[in-house]
C-alpha cells in the first residue's frame, strides 16, 4: 500500500512496486488519458508529468513516485472547462486519430511551465520523442503557440489548475 | 667587473640565448593567403576521397555545434586545462579556411600549425594526424574546400594564462608530436598496415582510448589503456578490456559497420558518433581496422576467454532471483529497464542483457550512468537504436541503488565507490554535451536490417 499524488488528490494504492504508473494510473485511478502505445518508453503516448518534468509512466514503476505529483491530462481541465493546452488543441484541431496527443500535450505543457514563450524550434526539439502517425504535426506545433498565449492571456482560475 | 657583474651578463646572455632558442622553436612563418579557389577546380573523384576520410577522420563530430552547419565549429571541447572551442573549417573567406592554400591545410595536419603560422592546441589531433599522408591530405582538402563556406568567427577558447598563449604549445610538441609518415611493417599484411595506418593516424582512436599524461599528452607506455571523453569513459580497447565477452576481428567488424553487435550491446555516446560516420566507409576499411585492432586486443588468455563463453552460456537460462538487500533496485529493473532488455527481442532495437555490457562490467561506472539519464537518441529520420532516458523520472538516490544493484547482478566485478557523485556529475555534464554536439547524423549502415523491425 502506498500514497500517490494524483491531480493533487492523495490515493491509497494496492500495487507492487514494480507495477508501473501507466497501469496505476489506468487500471486503479480509471484515469484512462495516458494511453499504452508501446510499453517501451519510446513512442510518448504515455507521458505525464510528474513535479513538473514530462515522464513516460509505462516505464516508471511506482516505488519512485513516492512523495511526488503526478499530473495527467484531467488534470489540466475538463470538458465544461479546458485548460489552456486543451482549449489550444481544440481551436487548432490537432488531434486526428488522437492517440498520442494527450501524450503531446502533457510534455506540451511541461514545456510551456519552464519556457512560456517557446520557438518553433525549441517545440519541435522537445516533442521530438513523441511519434505520431497521422500526421497533424503542424497543427499541434500551432496548438503550442496558441495555448502559450492562451496561458498568458488566461484568467486566473484556469492559471491555476494548469500549475498543478 | 665584479662577480656579480659576470653573473648578470652571463644570465642576460643565457636569457637572450634562450629567447632567440624558444623564437626559433616557436616561430612559424605565415603561409600567403590566395583566392577562395572555386568548387569546381577540384576533381569530383578526390572530393569523394576526401569525404571518405573525412568520416573516418570523424571531422564533423568536433567541427560541428548542436543547431550549426556542418563544419562551422564551435562546439566547446571540455579539457582539465579549459575549454577549447573548435574552428571554422569551411571554405569561408573571413572565418573559415577558404583563403589557406593547401600547403598550409598539410602544415596544419602534419605539424598543427595554422596558416598565420599560429600553434593549435592539440586538441585537434595532429599528433594522430601527422601520420596522413600526403595524398589523403589532398583529397581531404579538396572536400573541405567544396563545403557550404559559413560565416562563423571562432569562439574564444577558455584557458588560464599561460595556456591562453599559443607559443607554450611549441613546448608541448617538442616533448610530445613525433613527426613522420607512417612506416609500413613489411611482416604484416596489407590490410593490418591499412589498418594501423587508419587507428593510429586519420581514425586517431587513442585520442579518447588512451589515458593522458599530465600535460594532456597520450602515454604511449599505456596506449588503448582506456581514456576519457567529454566525462565518458573510452574502454580499453587492448588486453585490459573490460568487455565480459572478448571481442575479435569479427566482432569489431559488426560493431563499426553497424553500431551495434549482439554480444557486445549499441555504440552510445562519443561512440555513436563515430559509427554514425564511418557509415560512409567502405567495408575494406572497416575490415583493416577491425583486423589491426583485434591485434591491439590480443587474443584472449584461456580463462578470459572460458568466462565469456559462461556469461553467453548464462543469459540463456532465466536469472537467479534478486537478493531482499536490492528489492528497490531490482524492481526499478524490473520495471523501467527489462521490458526491453529481458524481451530477447533482437538488438539493436531490443535492449542488450545487460550481462553482456561493458558499462557494468567496467571499473568505471560514468558510462552507466549517463546512459541511465540520457538513454539514446535515435537518429533523425533513420532506424536505429533507441532508450528512454530516466534523467526526469529517477533522482539521483534512486539512480545510484539501480546502477548498485546492475552491478552486483550483472557483473562479477567488485561493487563500485562513490556511485552517488558520479550520479551527480554525471546529471551535470551529460546536459551540457546533449546540448553542445551535434549527434549522430546518419544511422549505421547495414541496408539489410533496414526493412526489420
Amino acid at each position: 500500500m502506498m500514497t500517490l499524488k494524483v491531480n493533487g488528490r492523495d490515493h491509497q494504492i494496492e500495487a507492487e512496486a514494480d507495477t508501473p504508473l501507466l497501469y496505476v494510473l489506468r487500471d486503479n485511478l480509471e484515469l484512462n488519458a495516458a494511453k499504452f502505445g508501446c510499453g517501451l518508453g519510446q513512442c510518448g503516448a504515455c507521458t505525464v508529468i510528474v513535479d513538473g518534468k514530462a515522464v513516460l509512466s509505462c516505464v516508471t514503476p511506482l516505488l519512485l513516485l513516492e512523495g511526488k505529483q503526478v499530473t495527467t491530462l484531467e488534470g489540466l481541465g475538463s470538458i465544461e472547462a479546458p485548460g489552456p493546452i486543451q482549449r489550444a488543441f481544440m481551436e487548432e484541431q490537432a488531434a486526428q486519430c488522437g492517440y498520442c496527443i494527450a501524450g503531446m500535450m502533457m510534455r506540451a505543457q511541461a514545456l510551456l511551465q519552464k519556457n512560456p514563450k517557446p520557438s518553433d524550434d525549441e517545440i519541435r526539439a522537445e516533442l521530438e520523442p513523441h511519434l505520431c502517425r497521422c500526421g497533424t504535426h503542424m497543427r499541434i506545433l500551432r496548438a503550442v503557440h496558441r495555448a502559450a498565449h492562451l496561458m498568458q492571456t488566461a484568467d486566473a482560475s484556469t492559471l491555476q489548475r494548469s500549475a498543478q | 667587473m665584479t662577480k656579480g657583474r659576470i653573473l648578470a651578463s652571463v644570465a642576460a646572455a643565457l636569457l637572450i640565448g634562450g629567447g632567440v632558442a624558444a623564437f626559433a622553436i616557436a616561430w612559424r612563418p605565415a603561409i600567403a593567403a590566395i583566392e577562395p579557389p572555386s568548387p569546381q577546380s577540384f576533381d569530383a573523384a578526390m572530393v569523394k576521397r576526401g569525404r571518405d576520410l573525412a568520416a573516418i577522420g570523424n571531422c564533423s563530430t568536433c567541427h560541428t555545434v548542436r543547431g550549426g552547419k556542418d563544419f562551422a565549429g564551435g562546439l566547446p571541447v571540455p579539457t582539465p586545462f579549459g575549454t577549447v572551442f573548435s574552428s571554422n573549417i569551411t571554405p569561408d573567406a573571413e572565418t573559415g579556411i577558404g583563403r589557406w592554400p593547401e600547403s598550409a591545410f598539410r602544415r596544419a595536419m602534419r605539424s598543427g600549425v595554422d596558416r598565420d603560422g599560429e600553434h593549435l592546441y592539440p586538441t585537434f589531433p595532429y599528433d594522430h594526424f601527422t601520420n596522413v599522408s600526403d595524398e589523403d591530405d589532398h583529397a581531404l582538402y579538396a572536400y573541405l574546400m567544396t563545403r557550404q563556406p559559413v560565416h562563423a568567427p571562432a569562439r574564444a577558447n577558455q584557458l588560464a594564462f599561460p595556456l591562453d598563449q599559443r607559443f607554450v604549445v611549441a613546448g608541448w610538441k617538442l616533448l610530445f608530436l613525433r613527426h613522420g609518415a607512417y612506416q609500413p611493417d613489411p611482416t604484416r599484411s596489407a590490410e593490418w598496415n591499412r589498418g594501423a595506418y587508419l587507428v593510429e593516424g586519420l581514425a586517431h582512436c587513442g585520442a579518447c582510448h588512451t589515458p593522458r599524461n599530465a600535460l594532456g599528452a597520450e602515454r604511449a607506455s599505456a596506449a588503448f589503456a582506456g581514456g576519457d571523453v567529454d566525462n565518458w569513459t573510452a574502454y580499453a580497447i587492448n588486453a585490459q578490456s573490460p568487455a565480459p565477452v572478448p571481442w575479435d576481428a569479427d566482432a569489431l567488424f559488426a560493431y563499426l559497420r553497424d553500431g551495434w553487435q549482439p554480444d557486445h550491446g549499441v555504440a552510445r555516446g562519443p561512440m555513436a558518433e563515430v559509427v554514425a560516420n564511418l557509415s560512409q566507409t567502405p567495408d575494406s576499411d572497416i575490415r583493416a581496422i577491425a583486423t589491426y585492432m583485434a591485434g591491439v586486443f590480443g587474443a584472449p588468455a584461456p580463462d578470459r576467454k572460458r568466462r565469456g563463453e559462461e556469461v553467453l552460456a548464462r543469459i540463456k537460462s532465466p536469472p537467479a532471483p534478486a537478493a531482499q538487500a536490492d528489492a528497490a533496485g531490482a524492481a526499478i529493473y524490473a520495471a523501467a529497464c527489462a521490458t526491453c532488455h529481458e524481451t530477447k527481442r533482437r538488438l539493436p532495437y531490443g535492449g542488450v542483457n545487460l550481462a553482456l555490457s561493458t558499462a557494468f562490467s567496467s571499473p568505471d561506472p560514468r558510462n552507466a550512468a549517463n546512459i541511465v539519464l540520457s538513454g539514446v537518441r535515435p537518429v533523425e529520420g533513420e532506424r536505429s537504436p533507441i532508450m528512454p532516458g530516466f534523467a526526469a523520472s529517477m533522482n539521483d538516490a534512486q539512480v545510484a541503488t539501480l546502477l548498485n544493484y546492475l552491478r552486483s547482478r550483472f557483473s562479477n566485478q567488485p561493487a563500485w565507490s562513490g556511485v552517488d557523485k558520479t550520479v551527480a556529475d554525471a546529471r551535470r555534464a551529460q546536459t551540457v554535451f546533449l546540448q553542445t554536439s551535434a549527434g549522430p547524423q546518419d544511422a549505421p549502415a547495414d541496408a539489410s536490417q533496414r526493412d526489420k523491425p
